[in-house]
């Protein structure tokens, strides 16, 4: 089994687009959405959603007025600013509530409960070239990698059951710990990179993190010819890194209209330049080691 | 219009998806505010990925560390009761008493502080650990550029984030925050820190899905907003069609530019560098300004 893992530091490089392609090329694949907190690619494989999974995300401290003295002490004690005085009442605030539990140990009247963040799920069904897992996290809710460590192992169990060789991983913007999680222990990281300011910055934040894992990243440079300068000092960064750049792709509204056809770019227009590209890169990407 | 109006208002910049221009609109906002003579703080929320700092050339004026307390557990003390273990819950002690083995795991640390509530043999001390930076800086005389920076790999932005936004206290009368993609956590925290809520989007499907998202949470947590579509001419018109059906506010269109594409790229302003645009910005500006009072009067009205 290969899983490999598509990131970008930056948000809106392409990222799901090149996964999406990758995982309609040629065999069956499984491809797991990673972006949890933004998860778009069941909007392109309008998948079957054959099994449903319930995340709890975290909890979160209610106050039953009925017991509470409003002695304060839970404020005292909370250290993420949650717990506030309003009209002489004790009050928590959704929004800071990290659910770490102290509050409802240390209340002499026994007055706070904690409520399971419930709303956030995963789903795992069958697309048009393999199957699909993909996670939604609720609004608001911590990414703290947990889901997406949720969505990697029901991905693993699905690709032996369904006796799937490739595992395509399509990762959260960023440099967290959803990144973290979505990089652990795979075969291959690919960075999809722009060539601009901001790109170059988040190229270097998230190869960073890839080579604190103890591998080297491959990086696509998307929308090379809207800053060909910026396009060389990428490669040139990559060179002095030792990173491969694994090919370069061209800006082009086809990409764009594809996904209005809900269908990747090598479904849409095959012999398009960039899916020419894909397919020579995806070939390269599962002959390596 | 009874209640006070806020010393500083706080217009954050977000997005659900990632990449759709809340730095670009950010910067420009923030740029064309300085040059109308309105002093600003532009914040930099997105602790994960700041970028709004190479746009411009600014003075540094101060670097703070934002850190957390993580428990040291003193071996000699303990008696490996465990119940700082079952008072952790975030499975960050790590416990094993047949040997004797008891271990913090920094990276799930959350510094909550229970497990020093649990201990009653005084075995527990904490120590800080840096999360990130506050960098502060000056531009143009009164405003200032605020960036919240968050260390590789952390479990959260949020108290870099909040941080820095504690940072700009009332400096200036008005603050743009550049937002965090997704709706999670960092998201709301920049959101609800804020008055008003720009939202930017493209005309494609990932980006119409992403503002559903992002407008669903604004709804739960009560803040008006209005959005700016980037990239128009680019996808399709199924946006625009579900923004009428909804009543969303449209503030403002970006068209689809290559030359704006190659500005960005370069780390340049379009308001700064292309007179064409730069009209087209301030006039952008003024109005989304315009529409925010009548909201925000609205809102405090009601």
């Amino acid at each position: 089994m290969k899983q490999i893992a598509v990131i970008s530091g930056k948000g809106g490089t392409g990222k799901s687009s090149i996964s999406a392609a990758f995982a309609t090329l040629n065999n069956e694949v499984v491809i797991a959405d990673c972006d949890v907190d933004a998860a778009n690619l069941y909007l392109l494989f309008s998948p079957s959603e054959e099994e449903e999974q319930v995340y709890i995300g975290g909890y979160k401290a209610v106050i039953d007025y009925t017991f509470c003295s409003g002695c304060g002490f839970c404020a005292d004690y909370c250290r993420f600013d949650a717990i506030l005085f309003q009209n002489n009442r004790v009050i928590i605030d959704e929004i800071s509530c990290d659910g770490c539990y102290l509050c409802s140990r240390i209340c002499p009247e026994k007055a706070i409960r904690m409520i399971p963040n419930d709303k956030s799920k995963l789903y795992s069904g069958s697309f048009r070239n393999g199957r699909i897992v993909y996670g939604r996290l609720a609004p608001g809710e911590e990414n703290s990698g947990k889901l997406v460590n949720m969505v990697r192992e029901k991905a693993r169990q699905v690709a032996e059951k369904y006796c799937l060789e490739t595992i395509i991983l399509d990762g959260p913007p960023g440099i967290g710990c959803p990144v973290i999680s979505t990089i652990t222990g795979v075969d291959k990281v690919i960075i999809i990179t722009e060539p601009t300011i901001s790109g170059l910055h988040d190229l270097e934040r998230a190869a960073e993190i890839v080579l604190k894992s103890g591998r080297k990243p491959s990086v696509i440079i998307n929308k090379w010819n809207l800053n060909p300068e910026i396009t060389d000092q990428i490669r040139c960064w990559c060179g002095n890194n030792s990173i491969r750049v694994e090919g370069l792709l061209p800006f082009d509204k086809e990409m764009v209209n594809a996904m209005v056809h809900c269908k990747t770019i090598t479904e849409f227009d095959k012999d398009n330049e960039i899916s020419r590209e894909l397919n020579r890169i995806w070939k390269n990407i599962l002959n390596s080691n | 219009m009874n209640q006070p109006v806020p010393a500083m208002i706080k217009i954050a910049v977000a997005s659900g998806k990632g990449g759709t221009g809340k730095t670009f609109v950010a910067t420009n906002i923030f740029y064309s505010l300085v040059k109308n003579k309105i002093s600003a703080v532009l914040i930099d929320c997105d602790a994960e990925a700041p970028n709004d700092l190479s746009f411009f050339k600014a003075e540094p004026l101060s670097s703070i560390d934002v850190k957390q307390l993580v428990p040291v557990i003193d071996t000699n003390k303990c008696t490996f009761c465990g119940k700082c273990h079952e008072y952790c819950n975030y499975n960050a002690i790590f416990l094993l008493p047949p040997v004797k083995m008891i271990k913090v795991i920094d990276d799930l640390c959350h510094g909550c502080g229970a497990c020093s509530v649990a201990c009653g043999y005084g075995a527990i001390n904490e120590r800080p650990v840096i999360l990130g930076t506050v960098n502060s800086y000056s531009f143009y005389g009164l405003s200032s550029i605020i960036e919240a920076r968050t260390k590789i790999g952390v479990t959260s932005p949020v108290p870099v984030i909040k941080t820095a936004i504690r940072q700009a206290g009332n400096s200036a009368p008005i603050a743009i925050l550049d937002s965090p993609p997704g709706t999670s956590c960092p998201f709301i925290q920049t959101t609800a820190a804020s008055d008003y809520v720009i939202l930017v989007t493209e005309p494609t499907p990932f980006g119409l899905s992403d503002l559903k998202q992002s407008i669903y949470t604004l709804r739960k947590i009560k803040k008006p907003f209005g959005v700016i579509i980037n990239r128009a001419g680019l996808g399709s018109r199924d946006v625009y069609r579900w923004m009428e059906e909804n009543k969303i506010p449209l503030l403002g269109e970006i068209p689809f530019d290559e030359k704006i594409a190659r500005i960005y790229s370069e780390g340049s302003l379009l308001a700064a560098e292309d007179p064409v645009y730069f009209d087209e910005f301030f006039e952008l500006t003024n109005r989304i300004g315009n529409i925010i009072k009548d909201q925000i009067t609205l809102a405090l009205n009601k």
